[in-house]
């Protein structure tokens, strides 16, 4: 196994670089900046069982160092998804991941059993955990009880791994971790993004339309590391870490705290090329620590 | 297509309250950018681009113009920028201006900052031996800026909201007064580009419209608008910033 590789449920990443839900479209956008064979994984925007316009704008905030963004899982629903943007991402050397979504229990495990029917899709990834929209989403990610009926019925309805991604929402994320690799999750994917809010002082009133969004972006990387630190040491599952990653050393940092992937959202807006130029450093960092492979480096900061 | 490009600023000065006009030097982009499209600016120390129309292009010189207002945090910081510095830039962004080869008389309805773009826009139909009628509207006296460049495009008028420059009032309050026109272009505050688009609904038009944006490059969807039809929406940053003035609800 070359040194960037890692294996995963349903996933054999060439290396363990891949761009957040949310942050990277379909890749469509990305494509024409660099070849997406480059990358380890893709996890594709999330899919709804049907077409979801989203939140009005403003959308977004700039904070320090991170933003707010209340999207509201805008989404050309999964039917679509699968006939027009899974064939694209097939054309690239790199594994796919689905970010699924819903409102209710049985639309998830629609969503869920719709993506058995494409070869291109590698993994779920089991959206519990977005802070945006009215129903659904964050009420399965903050009730341990839920978010375990959500697993076990996406993982009845699919036949692929399925990752949930947990939200820092929560007073005890490890009750939340251990919930659903207990209902059967193949791994986790953390943190989603921390709820927010910013008043705009000319109006005096709160600059997102949906007032409340989920904050990102360095920021937030020090909440990532603390709940995946604790949280690997609990799992016997593996976890994709993401929260405010920028460089190839916040890739190091969360390889040490357990993560076994990680998955680069904001700084995509910031430098489209950042993903690509992470993987391009990542061997210069292992060596300058003394890692030789990142599967050497996997939680090697944990403490037992 | 977009290009991730270090342009260097050749100069950086006040031409109204709070409005600075930066000339860049890069050859990509004053090869490529066409009227109505914007620049992603990086800003050191902050997560998010600014987005930052094309205000002209001397394609000889290699040289792009900007004009900016300084605002919040973002513009500030962009404001102290002395000549010199390389930026980090992406575009040239977004489509640009629709142009019908059959106008022979446009009609370009600037406010305050949106005034930018169409500057670029004029001076690439009046090179067309377009003839150009501009309606520029400011707050004040101390925020007009570019009347003379309007100037040698044609016949431009001035109004300011207090009467202390040109004439008191709105655009819309001088539309009537104005001859036949082919097209109008316009670019300014969401209420101004609704009052327009209320006043000839039927008049072919085009709007460039601006909002807060994350990628900068469609893959985010943080600035979307509605489709007149209410079936769908569009990117602003990709599918725009320019749209039909009956493509999008405002």
């Amino acid at each position: 196994m070359s040194q960037l590789a890692v294996n995963l449920p349903g996933l054999n990443l060439k290396n363990p670089i891949m761009p957040a839900s949310g942050c990277f479209g379909f890749g469509r956008e990305y494509s024409e900046f660099y070849d997406l064979s480059k990358l380890g994984a893709i996890i594709m925007k999330a899919a709804t069982g049907s077409e979801r316009f989203g939140n009005r704008t403003p959308r977004v905030a700039e904070t320090a160092s991170g933003m707010l963004n209340a999207i509201g899982l805008q989404n050309p629903g999964v039917e679509n998804i699968i006939k027009h943007e899974v064939p694209f991402l097939a054309n690239y050397n790199t594994s796919v991941i689905a970010n699924v979504a819903g409102s209710t229990l049985e639309e998830y495990e629609h969503v869920a059993a719709a993506f058995n029917d494409t070869e291109h899709v590698h993994a779920l990834e089991l959206n519990i955990s977005c802070p945006n929209v009215k129903e659904g989403g964050i009420q399965f990610g903050t009730d341990p009880e839920m978010a375990a009926r959500v697993t076990e019925a996406v993982k009845r309805a699919s036949n692929l791994p399925v990752y949930v991604k947990l939200s820092p929402n929560v007073s005890d994320i490890l009750s939340m971790a251990k919930a659903v690799e207990d209902a059967g999750a193949d791994g986790l994917s953390m943190i989603n993004t921390i709820t927010g809010m910013q008043i705009h002082l000319p109006s005096g009133k709160p600059l997102l339309a949906n007032k409340t969004g989920g904050l990102s972006g360095p920021a937030i990387k020090p909440v990532a590391i603390r709940m995946i630190y604790e949280v690997s040491q609990e799992v016997s599952i593996p976890i994709i870490g993401m929260g405010g990653i920028t460089t190839a050393e916040d890739v190091l940092e969360f390889l040490l705290a357990g993560a076994s992937a990680v998955a680069v959202g904001t700084a995509n807006f910031q430098n489209p090329f950042v993903c690509v130029e992470i993987i391009d450093e990542l061997p210069h960092v292992l060596s300058k620590y003394g890692y030789e492979s990142i599967t050497d480096v996997i939680g090697k900061g944990v403490s037992v | 297509m977009i290009n991730k490009e270090q342009v260097t600023i050749l100069s950086s000065k006040t031409i109204a309250l709070d409005t600075f006009e930066m000339v860049l030097n890069n050859h990509y982009i004053s090869q490529h950018a066409k009227p109505g499209q914007f620049l992603h600016i990086y800003v050191e120390g902050h997560t998010l681009r600014r987005p930052i129309s094309i205000a002209n292009v001397d394609p000889e010189q290699e040289t792009i113009t900007v004009l900016f207002k300084r605002m919040g945090a973002g513009t500030q910081k962009i404001a102290t920028y002395q000549p010199g510095m390389v930026l980090d830039v992406l575009g040239p962004s977004g489509n640009g201006f629709y142009i019908d080869s059959n106008d022979s008389t446009v009609l370009l309805i600037g406010g305050g900052i949106g005034v930018p773009p169409l500057y670029f826009l004029g001076k690439t139909l009046a090179k067309q031996g377009r003839k150009i009628i501009s309606v520029l509207g400011f707050q004040s006296k101390q925020h007009v800026f570019y009347e003379q460049e309007f100037k040698a495009l044609g016949e431009t008028i001035i109004v300011t909201n207090d009467g202390s420059f040109g004439e008191q009032g709105f655009v819309t309050d001088v539309m009537d007064s104005l001859g036949q026109y082919d097209c109008y272009y316009s670019c300014g505050p969401l209420p101004m580009l609704q009052a327009i688009t209320a006043i000839v609904p039927n008049q072919k038009g085009y709007i460039s419209l601006e909002e807060r944006m994350g990628c900068g490059v469609g893959a985010c969807f943080a600035c979307v608008i509605p489709t007149a039809d209410e079936a769908g929406y569009r990117k602003i940053c990709k599918d725009g910033p320019v749209f039909s003035a009956k493509e999008v609800t405002l």
